[in-house]
């Protein structure tokens, strides 16, 4: 039998500044009817481009260069615009990333999803209307009947992500392209969707692209996987071989990421003055409450990590630590002292022991200083050092977060790549020589190498400086390993608190066994497994709904 | 549909809100003249008579406050007072009909309005189309070259156009008169061949200013994912366009079309003064050059009008256009 | 009206040619993808380009004087900006080619990647203000200087009404335009500039402020920009202007200073509007939060922190916003209510010899001089645009 798909030597340029550039070296790629392919890489490494080349598109600003695509024996480089036309939505649909934005705002979902199969002649537009609400009950979106008569922004985030798949496969198309369909979700949103896509998918026996940065989802998703790497192939096997036995270096240290842990430290005297104490908080946005009654004690050297999905309070708590957002009720203490509750009304020494670094070192970093005076200013606010002694101290604390001293005091940040500019996030919180540090989603934003490399050099900081850290996060990975503590959040509120290692045992409470179960694993087999153990209406947000 | 209807009274409030306050504003302007009206309607040598005599007819001796809102009484009844030029005609050399402030705008309005009304009516699919075949061919050599010429009218005073269009349409090739001396009782016909060079030249400005916010919206339109979805889907460039686009694409080029005309108000009086057009703009020119006060504030409060009327539909029109406050959650 | 039909047959005529043209095309090249996909506009529009070029060219050596020996103005006045066109592209065009071998590394770079529009403005303008500065050294006569000869012909040609020692003739009462026209550079340009100074000081600080303290300090000012904003500029400009002449008396100096205020008010209003929204943008970063969290006051948030990542669109918006004031003192003048004389400057003197333009068929030369006053406007203002709009699109394009 021939392969449906067929990728040879694919070539793609990119556009900057008037000079075209290669952005991937020459892939090949096959894929057969009803197979899944899984496309991983890490950001810049041309996965997108190219899934979207293997429908003979490209966005402006990319061309192909060379190379041969061919889906079931239809030259797609030198096919003419009609007869691609023909192809796409009918033959090979697209799934992508961000759901919201790819529905059309002025249309109604299923005035869009039947759109193809009419324009295509596929069917009729009272047909695709039927089927189109049988595929949004096969996808178990809630009221099948009536969701496909409301506008998108009237949809949710994980539903519109149904929904465009059940538009993808209005056509019964024999290929999809899946770009990213999860990325922007959260972990109990991200798995229903995952399992829906994948009975779908394996019920018309359509064969699939998934493209992802995460290993775990692919490894759900995918027969076959295929590793990209700055526009270059790495390596490509069945899943389970993949995950069991990958050969190259990339690969490995891809695998390895995920064994990083801390030692257990011993418990915390029970007498000990805790360095942060958050004591009954409760703070409102304008009239509306979005945290209540939070309390929880961060000792000195310790990591206590806040768990919870968007808009679950964890930054909030953030805020009112750092005195951005007053709490209307309950109070902060920092050592044993309490704190005033705005920062305005806060001393320069109150001010300089709580530091905080951010999500996004792009806007975390004024991008018109240089790192020396990005470092050197609370330097000199916080300590008075100037001149000499002041760059001294600067080159001291590059060393400390592993930057040379010489080669980076003088850039501006924008010639650093992103884990640099966390690294000098890091650095300007330690130039103020805090006791404690707020860490706000510091590694999410980061591919996941890089991000492991932020957290040893924060974990290596901790021993050194007996430092105590708030890790914001959403990524349980990340708590397995850096965490001390941990404290779960929901809807505002702490649903559960206690040391890490009693959290990831059971029993725990309802929410975080759903979440801890939520978040995918390396097996290939995990999801299937979850399914059979708790059936499909019992996994994700559709259990946090019963709740 | 409650929330729309709420959203569209609380514009229209402020609309008429701004309204009053840009009166308070020309009406405090007015009155930080120094002096006393009286004296400046009849000059240095006015006897005291004279000049106590009109302080009374004009209601001067009243404090601000109470002038201020007979002012405004006034203004919305349509009785804009009487020009000073009349009223020192009439107190020097005495007798005659004198004729109203509303008596010298109206038929001059009505003459604006069909300045602008051509204009518009040659500019706006004019520009339009320029504008969405540029954001189609964007970064071709038509799109260069519209680029250029747009930026260069966009930078030209009126006047500079103008004489332009003087000198080859009505100089050098004698198809259009240079002077538009329009007058009542003339046909359609002749109205509008004398009316076509001011409004060549106002549909140069607009045009340019209209095409490029055009290009613009449509450029960042079709940037968006759906569109990308929609040609994935396999649409065809007709249909995306239509279909995908242009429903998305009303809010901004409403906006352009609306800001645009606003715009009109201010180039017309630039273009009405080059023609001699019997034009408000022109009328406000002289009464400015004269200070005669009474012409001064209500073209000006007229002029104001327009515009805050233009942009309050403009903001009406996209409320109404945008599918996510049509249809609340 | 049989012009108009011309056209249309010339413009049916292109499309035709243009389907013939893609047919041709796909049959000689064997369906080659450029001919292939091309939409039936794109072959129209070759052709259409193809036609006025032509059409260019055959005009441009059409004879200059007719068998009478008469003289056809509109070539003349064709030829003119045909010469015009072709000599700014050179000279822009030189000047990058100079941009891009003398400098520091930065310029060098700035001027490989520039748009020959973008350097063609950077050259006007440096030779504006070059004008401008040294108007005094430049100019043969001084601005107020009365000759005995009124209205001499431009051409400095005795014969035909002129005078040699005044290049473009003089004015009504005896003033020599060339002079005049070198001193409004100064006078009209340099007006113009304090104005736009004036506006951003009082704007962009007030903006700022706003931005950063928001509050209620921001409430009042935003809605008092907003209540300003809702009267058209220039007419705005006019109302006040008929009150300060008013003020003014017979001191006309005085009226200057109060356009160069009045202006600057009215447009300080569209800066706070801009350097508000440019503020608002850079205040919700990280990096100002962590530095209000430091502890930092006021003045050092907003100097050394906000200010310089406000630079660029700032720069972009001083150059627009001077070629609106620029362009409202020209429109003021013209009307009679702007620069008063005895200075020089453009406006009024496109608005004295605007009649002129009614000898363009005996002599383009004279007819020409109101052309060139406001031509020497819009000059600046297309220059300035042309640079802003590269600086602009190099801004966004990083984004694209």
């Amino acid at each position: 039998m021939s392969p449906l798909l067929t990728i040879k030597n694919l070539v793609l340029e990119g556009r900057s500044d008037e000079t075209w550039t290669q952005i991937v070296n020459g892939v090949d790629l096959t894929l057969n009817k009803g197979e899944v392919l899984g496309l991983i890489g890490e950001s810049g490494a041309g996965k997108s481009t190219v899934g979207l080349a293997a429908m003979g598109f490209t966005r402006d600003g990319v061309r192909i260069k060379e190379g041969e695509v061919e889906f079931d024996g239809i030259d797609l480089v030198n096919a003419s615009a009609s007869v691609k036309r023909n192809l796409l939505g009918k033959r090979i649909a697209y799934v992508a990333q961000s759901a919201a934005a790819s529905f059309n705002p002025a249309h109604k979902l299923i005035d869009q999803h039947t759109e193809a199969p009419v324009q295509h002649g596929v069917m009729s537009r009272h047909e695709s209307e039927k089927d189109g609400i049988e595929l949004y009950r096969k996808l178990r979106l809630p009221n099948p009947d009536e969701i496909g008569f409301r506008y998108p922004h009237q949809v949710s985030g994980g539903q519109l992500q149904r929904a465009m798949t059940a538009m993808a496969m209005s056509c019964r198309p024999d290929l999809i392209i899946f770009d990213e369909p999860t990325t922007a979700l959260d972990v109990t949103t991200q798995i229903e969707v995952l399992a829906s896509i994948r009975e779908i998918v394996e019920e018309f026996d359509t064969a699939a692209i998934y493209i992802t940065h995460d290993l775990a989802v692919v490894a759900q998703m995918a027969d076959r996987i295929k590793v990209l790497l700055k526009g270059d192939e790495v390596e490509e096997a069945d899943t389970r071989t993949m995950l069991s036995n990958p050969q190259e270096e990339y690969t490995k240290s891809l695998w390895a990421v995920r064994e990083f842990k801390r030692p257990q430290k011993p418990a915390v005297a029970s007498t000990a003055t805790p360095v942060i104490s958050v004591q009954n908080v409760t703070a409102a946005y304008g009239k509306v409450d979005v945290l209540n009654d939070v309390s929880f004690d961060i000792h000195e050297g310790r990591t206590v990590a806040v768990v919870g999905e968007s808009g679950s309070g964890k930054s909030t708590t953030a805020r009112c630590i750092t005195g951005l957002l007053p709490p209307r009720i309950g109070q902060i203490e920092l050592d044993g002292e309490p704190l005033p509750l705005d920062y305005r009304k806060r001393n320069k020494h109150q001010l300089r022991q709580v530091q905080m670094i951010y999500q996004m070192a792009d806007t975390a970093l004024n991008p018109r200083k240089t790192i020396g005076e990005i470092i050197g200013r609370p330097v000199q606010f916080y300590m008075g050092l100037r001149g000499s002694d002041r760059r001294r101290r600067v080159d001291q604390l590059l060393e400390q977060i592993e930057l040379e001293p010489d080669q980076y005091r003088n850039r501006l940040p924008s010639e650093l790549s992103g884990g640099q500019k966390q690294r000098i996030g890091i650095a300007r919180a330690l130039a103020a020589e805090p006791k404690f540090i707020i860490c706000d989603e510091v590694t999410s934003a980061l591919d996941q190498l890089v991000a492991e490399g932020i957290l040893r050099l924060l974990a290596k900081l901790q021993d050194d400086l007996q430092l105590s850290y708030m890790f914001i996060t959403h990524d349980l990975a990340t708590v397995r390993s850096i965490a001390d503590e941990v404290v779960v959040m929901k809807d505002g509120v702490v649903v559960e608190q206690g040391p890490k290692t009693e959290m990831f045992k059971p029993p725990h409470h309802a929410y975080t066994d759903l979440l801890l179960s939520s978040v995918p694993e390396m097996d290939p087999d995990w999801l299937t497994n979850l399914l059979a153990e708790r059936g499909v209406d019992n996994i994700g947000a559709a259990a946090v709904d019963k709740m | 549909m409650p929330g729309v209807l709420k959203i569209i009274l609380q514009r229209l409030a402020l609309g008429v809100l701004t309204l009053f306050i840009v009166s308070i504003v020309i009406f405090t302007a007015v009155n930080m003249l120094p002096g006393d009206f009286a004296e400046l309607i009849l000059g240095q040598g006015a006897t005291p008579e004279a000049v106590a005599s009109i302080r009374r007819d004009l209601g001067l001796d009243q404090p601000a406050l109470t002038r201020y809102f007979e002012w405004l009484g006034d203004m919305l009844t349509g009785n804009l007072g009487t020009s000073f030029a009349q009223l020192n005609f009439q107190t020097n050399m005495g007798g005659g009909e004198m004729k109203t402030v509303v008596s010298q705008i109206a038929p001059r309005f009505a003459n604006t309005m069909f300045l602008a009304g051509v204009t518009a009516a040659i500019a706006v699919p004019f520009a339009l189309m320029l504008g969405i075949l540029s954001a189609l061919y964007r970064n071709s050599v038509f799109d260069r070259f519209t680029n250029i010429f747009t930026l260069s009218s966009i930078s030209s005073p009126e006047f500079f156009l103008a004489y332009i269009l003087i000198l080859f349409l009505a100089v050098l090739n004698p198809i259009l008169p240079s002077l538009s001396n329009i007058y009542e009782g003339m046909g359609f016909g002749e109205r509008l061949q004398k009316t076509l060079l001011p409004a060549l030249t106002l549909t140069l400005v607009v045009t340019a200013h209209m095409m490029r916010m055009t290009r613009a919206a449509i450029i960042n339109l079709l940037a968006s994912p759906y569109i990308e979805m929609a040609r994935l889907k396999g649409m065809s460039p007709m249909r995306v366009i239509v279909k995908h686009a242009l429903p998305n694409a009303l809010a901004p080029i409403i906006n352009v079309i609306a800001l645009n005309l606003a715009y009109l108000i201010t180039g017309v009086v630039v273009v009405e003064v080059v023609f001699v057009y019997p034009g408000i703009g022109q009328l406000f020119v002289d009464a400015v050059k004269i200070r005669d006060i009474p012409v001064v504030q209500a073209c000006c409060l007229i002029f104001a009008g327009a515009y805050i009327l233009l942009n309050l539909t403009a903001d009406i029109l996209s409320v109404l256009s945008n599918p996510r406050l049509r249809h609340p959650k | 009206m049989t012009t108009l039909l011309y056209l249309a047959a010339a413009l049916v005529a292109c499309f035709l040619l243009g389907w013939v043209m893609r047919f041709a095309g796909q049959s000689l090249t064997g369906n080659k993808p450029f001919f292939r996909d091309m939409p039936m506009a794109v072959a129209f529009g070759y052709v259409l380009g193809a036609a006025v070029l032509l059409f260019t060219l055959w005009y441009y050596f059409q004879p200059t004087v007719d068998e009478n020996g008469v003289p056809v103005a509109g070539v003349m006045f064709f030829r003119w900006a045909v010469q015009f066109f072709v000599i700014s592209a050179l000279a822009a065009w030189l000047f990058r080619l100079l941009g891009r071998s003398v400098g520091t590394d930065g310029s060098r770079k700035l001027f490989r990647s520039m748009p020959l529009t973008a350097s063609f403005g950077i050259l006007i303008i440096l030779i504006y203000a070059f004008v401008a500065i040294f108007a005094g050294a430049i100019a043969p006569y001084g601005q107020a200087e009365v000759f005995q000869q009124v209205n001499a012909l431009p051409g400095g040609d005795a014969a035909t009404g002129g005078n040699p020692d005044h290049l473009l003739g003089t004015d009504q009462i005896g003033r020599d335009l060339l002079s005049r026209l070198i001193y409004g550079a100064q006078n009209t340009v340099g007006i113009a500039f304090a104005t736009t100074l004036i506006a951003f000081l009082l704007g962009g600080s007030l903006g700022f402020l706003a931005a950063t303290l928001q509050g209620w300090l921001d409430q009042v000012l935003s809605r008092g920009v907003d209540v300003l904003m809702a009267i058209p500029s220039l007419i705005f400009a006019l109302l006040l202007m008929t009150i300060a002449s008013a003020w003014a008396g017979s001191e006309k100096w005085l009226l200057t200073v109060y356009m160069v205020l009045i202006i600057a008010l009215i447009d300080s209003t569209r800066v706070y509007r801009l350097a508000r929204a440019v503020g608002l943008n850079i205040v919700v970063m990280d990096y100002i939060e962590a530095a209000k969290l430091r502890g930092e006051g006021l003045p050092y948030l907003i100097f050394k922190e906000i200010l310089p990542n406000a630079y660029a669109p700032l720069l972009a918006e001083f150059g627009l916003r001077f070629c609106f004031v620029f362009l409202t003192i020209a429109s003021l003048s013209f009307l009679g209510v702007g620069i008063q004389p005895p200075l020089a400057d453009w406006g009024t003197m496109v608005r004295d010899l605007a009649q002129f333009i009614n000898f363009a068929a005996f002599s383009p030369l004279t007819a020409a001089l109101p052309l060139l006053a406001a031509g020497a406007i819009a000059l600046l203002t297309v220059a300035v645009n042309f640079v802003v709009d590269w600086m602009l699109h190099k801004s966004s394009g990083l984004k694209e």
